[in-house]
């Protein structure tokens, strides 16, 4: 078990930056998620932590030991790093049962038959695999290739579990059953485990921490519930959760807190800069009510199951998000009341 | 992933093991191109052009150019005519048994063009056993009517008529056939279809084969050779063969000016193939899964009678009149069942010297070709996809230059490497050797596109699964990439030893007392009259061709897309 230290990394291929410069720590033992759009460079940052990449700038650490280094060209392979990864597309060899496929990492460790044969034995039933041992991959199912995979990686302990959106390829009620397949193994092994990840309801699920990456820097590192109620950048306030970014002005401090004008009222804001600038309104700051302070118009109804997702246009013209018990017909004019958001600095 | 110095100690084995690969592939196959080249401009040891000029302007050369343009050209319509018919039809029509005539259709391209050559010579002509059994040969005396240009031209067409098909299907095949579909919802029919839609999408593709199929005509050497010399009527390789087989090596610097003559006229054609096929990725959106099929309605039946006809002609026909000729006790006696004799069959396979001799030769050469050429391919074409360089790229443009060009120039190229080893006083002109080496030269590509083409379609995580716990590069290649990529190899092994084992136009320039290959000894016994012998290893060779070409079919689906050539 270890922690990773990213120093400045940047990765260029060709003239495109694919990650301009990251520096972070990967606790020991945390499980840590990778979020962000497509092509923001989070596929590159974990494949450079498992050395399939080599950084263009800065250096990699797992645990004490220095694994690549742009300036000095060190850069350790791949097999010599004792890191776990977990594919997309599985990656079982097609030639292999799934006995050998699991028990090839000890094959290669040179381990006695009968330990590998108990190595194998204990990773196929702590993935409830045991009675594929002696098939094919090419008759698992989608949920049991991946767990084939997972237990390839688990049985050579090793420091460092990388996993590149594995469930991106199996259907939706598979994947809320793998993750808590990845859940269970994390609790069991408490190895450090970083996991790629588009789907944010997967990152908040199973993170202790994401790392929201955009346009290849890391924009934010906190807590599912911090990135959600304090959000520090326009970006993250729109891409996690629901809800509206509007402008504010005239932010005053003062010892009963901060207060902003903003959608043409002045409201009470939580923030932790002295300047804000922005505002995050999640559904849950907004409430329907008739005397409220601002007035919107809805747009759309969106029937979410047992309630209502509403677009509205607020009267000075921002788009707002928020929820009913009810159902409303567009063109409706509503009241809302806020109740104090959250307001950050960045754009 | 760019091949930067590390010290890591696996990428920088990886690295050597591709500098050292890649070295060795390209002095295989680079080495003669090159030594042919600089031949050309320094001929005499030092850069003289005046000496190309003069053997170019001799009048020789001039006719036999001409003859080489003249039946490259219009074989070449020949092949677009018969292989164009067959590739509308079979891409966008409903016929039936699509399968079995794709498959009879490609058998001409893997029979070796002097075995056609002398089977079609069965088949007319005044001695002919085929046309005496069925009483209707012309009187002895009547000219042997293939003994022409037009004869050569007419079995250049026949025998490239699958590479123009198979060009065309590829790219029949990526029309959407939504775009189609579209145009019969818009009311298009039949001629409309394909002349207003079909034909501009696949035109590229076809002008690519049009290219290909000429290059491959004009290198052609087994059929001028068997059809032009008894006529006094010559192409350029057959006056290379001539020269060189009358006057010996003296005259190896004049013959390296007509190698790089039909040398240029080859790549100008190579150059325009590519250019047409790097075209043909026109931007086809669309699915292109389901196969077109659109009802020919009552006229099915007669057009697949009538392409069934021409499968016949083109390939049954031949084949009976060889194989009637290899039955007879003499040659000029007609079959029946009190002439038919084994003798022929017999005298050749366990009797004659020279051809059980040929038959080890030609056996030996192939597999160790395929063999070693696979042992090089396989971790060659998998290190030159995981690392992108500048030198593998040029090279990957470079490596089907000894394929392509015709076989005469290569032949030139490896006596002019080889006649006189460096430093040494040693010559392997005369040997096995030069035969094996020219076949490595030559037979490389057949080898290497479809390892390269199934390891593309390799996950490359498959790789870097086995990396990611712990295997070093030699077990990698081993345990995953080797099983991986294993049926492939295997297919381009079988396909090299296909094309070794019948090929004539290398050897016959290489050849020497001893180290004769199959198709030289067909040639030469076709040469000194012994037309039935020559009709027995004609025939073996084409049982040999249509087994393996059967074991390659039985297994093409368990291949990758893009290994098997004849269904891409």
């Amino acid at each position: 078990m270890a922690e990773l230290t990213l120093t400045d990394i940047a990765k260029h291929f060709g003239d495109a930056a694919a990650l301009k410069s990251v520096t972070t720590t990967m606790r020991d033992g945390e499980f840590l998620a990778l979020l962000g759009p497509s092509g923001c460079g989070k596929s590159t940052l974990l494949r450079l932590l498992a050395g399939f990449e080599q950084p263009t700038k800065g250096s990699i650490r797992i645990g004490d030991r220095e694994v690549a280094n742009a300036a000095s060209r060190l850069n350790v392979p791949p097999e010599d790093r004792n890191i776990g990864f977990v594919f997309q597309s599985y990656a079982l060899w097609p030639h292999m049962s799934v006995r050998r496929n699991v028990g090839y990492p000890l094959e290669i460790r040179r381990l006695s038959k009968a330990e590998r044969e108990a190595r194998i034995d204990a990773a196929l039933a702590a993935t409830a695999l045991e009675p594929y041992g002696d098939r094919m991959p090419s008759d698992l199912s989608g949920g049991q290739r991946q767990r084939v995979a997972l237990a390839r990686c688990l049985v050579s302990d090793p420091t460092a579990v990388l996993l590149d959106e594995p469930l991106a390829n199996l259907d939706v009620a598979l994947r809320a059953s793998m993750q808590a397949v990845f859940s269970d193994f994390h609790r069991r092994t408490t190895a450090t485990m970083v996991y790629v990840t588009h789907d944010q309801a997967e990152a908040m699920a199973m993170a202790d921490r994401i790392a929201v990456m955009n346009n290849g820097v890391i924009v934010q590192l906190d807590t599912p519930e911090a990135l959600y109620a304090r959000p520090r950048s326009r970006f993250v306030a729109e891409f996690i959760g629901e809800g509206a970014v509007v402008p504010l002005t005239g932010a005053t401090q003062s010892d009963t807190g901060a207060e902003a004008t903003l959608l043409g009222a002045r409201l009470k804001v939580e923030t932790d800069t002295a300047l804000p600038a922005f505002a995050c309104l999640r559904p849950e700051n907004l409430t329907i009510a008739e005397t409220g302070d601002i007035r919107a118009r809805v747009e759309r109804v969106t029937y979410l199951g047992g309630r209502y997702r509403l677009n509205l246009t607020a009267a000075s013209g921002e788009a707002l998000v928020t929820q009913s018990a009810t159902r409303l017909t567009p063109g409706d004019q509503i009241g809302l009341a806020l109740s104090a958001p959250w307001a950050f600095a960045a754009a | 992933m760019s091949l930067v110095a590390t010290n890591s100690s696996s990428s920088r084995s990886e690295g050597r093991l591709l500098s050292l690969a890649l070295a060795l592939a390209a002095l295989i196959t680079l080495a003669p191109v090159a030594r042919l080249f600089l031949e050309g401009i320094t001929a005499g040891g030092s850069l003289n052009l005046g000496f190309f000029t003069e053997v170019v302007a001799k009048p020789a050369t001039l006719s036999a150019l001409r003859h080489s343009l003249v039946t490259a050209g219009l074989g070449t319509v020949i092949s677009v005519l018969i292989g164009g018919t067959f590739a509308f039809l079979v891409a966008l029509t409903d016929l039936r048994r699509k399968g079995a005539l794709v498959f009879c259709l490609m058998i001409p391209m893997m029979i070796p063009p002097q075995i056609t050559a002398l089977s079609w010579t069965q088949v007319l002509g005044p001695s002919s056993v085929f046309l005496k059994t069925l009483g209707l040969a012309p009187p002895l005396g009547a000219p042997q009517p293939l003994y022409s240009s037009g004869g050569i031209i007419f079995l250049l067409g026949i025998q490239h008529t699958s590479i123009i098909f198979l060009t065309l299907r590829a790219g029949l095949r990526a029309i959407p056939q939504e775009v189609v579909e579209a145009a019969r919802i818009s009311g298009a029919k039949g001629f409309r279809i394909w002349a207003q839609i079909v034909l501009p999408l696949s035109l590229s593709s076809l002008l690519a084969g049009i290219a290909i199929t000429f290059v491959t005509a004009l290198g052609n050497f087994g059929i001028p050779a068997m059809l032009g010399i008894p006529a006094g009527y010559s192409t350029l390789p057959t006056l290379i063969y001539q020269r060189l087989a009358s006057m010996g090596t003296t005259v190896l610097a004049e013959v390296a000016v007509l190698a790089i003559l039909i040398g240029l006229v080859a790549t100008l054609g190579i150059l325009l193939q590519r250019f047409f096929q790097r075209r043909q990725r026109v931007h086809l959106v669309g699915s292109t899964g389901q196969p077109l099929a659109i009802p020919l309605g009552k006229a099915r039946l007669p057009v697949e009678i009538a392409l069934w006809a021409v499968i016949c002609a083109i390939l049954v026909l031949p084949m009976l009149g060889l194989l009637a000729t290899s039955l007879v006790p003499a040659y000029g006696v007609p079959l029946r069942l009190d002439t038919i004799s084994l003798s022929g069959w017999h005298e050749v396979l366990f009797r004659q010297p020279v051809t059980q001799r040929a038959f080890v030769n030609s056996f030996a050469l192939s597999i160790s070709a395929a063999t070693l050429l696979m042992a090089l391919c396989l971790p060659l074409a998998w290190l030159m996809d995981r690392h992108k360089t500048p030198l593998g790229r040029a090279f990957d443009s470079l490596l089907d230059l000894p394929y392509a060009l015709p076989g005469v120039v290569l032949a030139i190229a490896m006596i002019l490497l080889l006649i006189n080893l460096p430093f040494t006083e040693a010559t392997l002109y005369g040997t096995i050797w030069i035969i094996f080496l020219a076949y490595l030269a030559r037979f490389f590509a057949v080898m290497f596109r479809p390892v390269q083409s199934s390891l593309r379609q390799l996950d490359p995580s498959m790789d870097e699964a086995a990396q990611s716990v712990g295997a070093s590069l030699s077990r990698r290649l081993r345990d995953i990439i080797l099983p991986l990529s294993a049926p492939s190899a295997a297919a381009g092994a079988i396909l090299v030893f296909l094309t070794a084992f019948n090929e004539l136009t290398v050897s016959a320039l290489l050849w020497s007392s001893g180290t004769e290959t199959l198709g030289v000894v067909i040639f030469n016994l076709d040469d000194s009259g012994e037309t039935v012998m020559a009709s027995a290893v004609a025939m073996t060779i084409v049982f040999v061709v249509m087994f393996l070409m059967a074991v390659i079919q039985a297994t093409s689906r368990r291949l990758p897309k893009g290994v098997v050539p004849w269904q891409n």
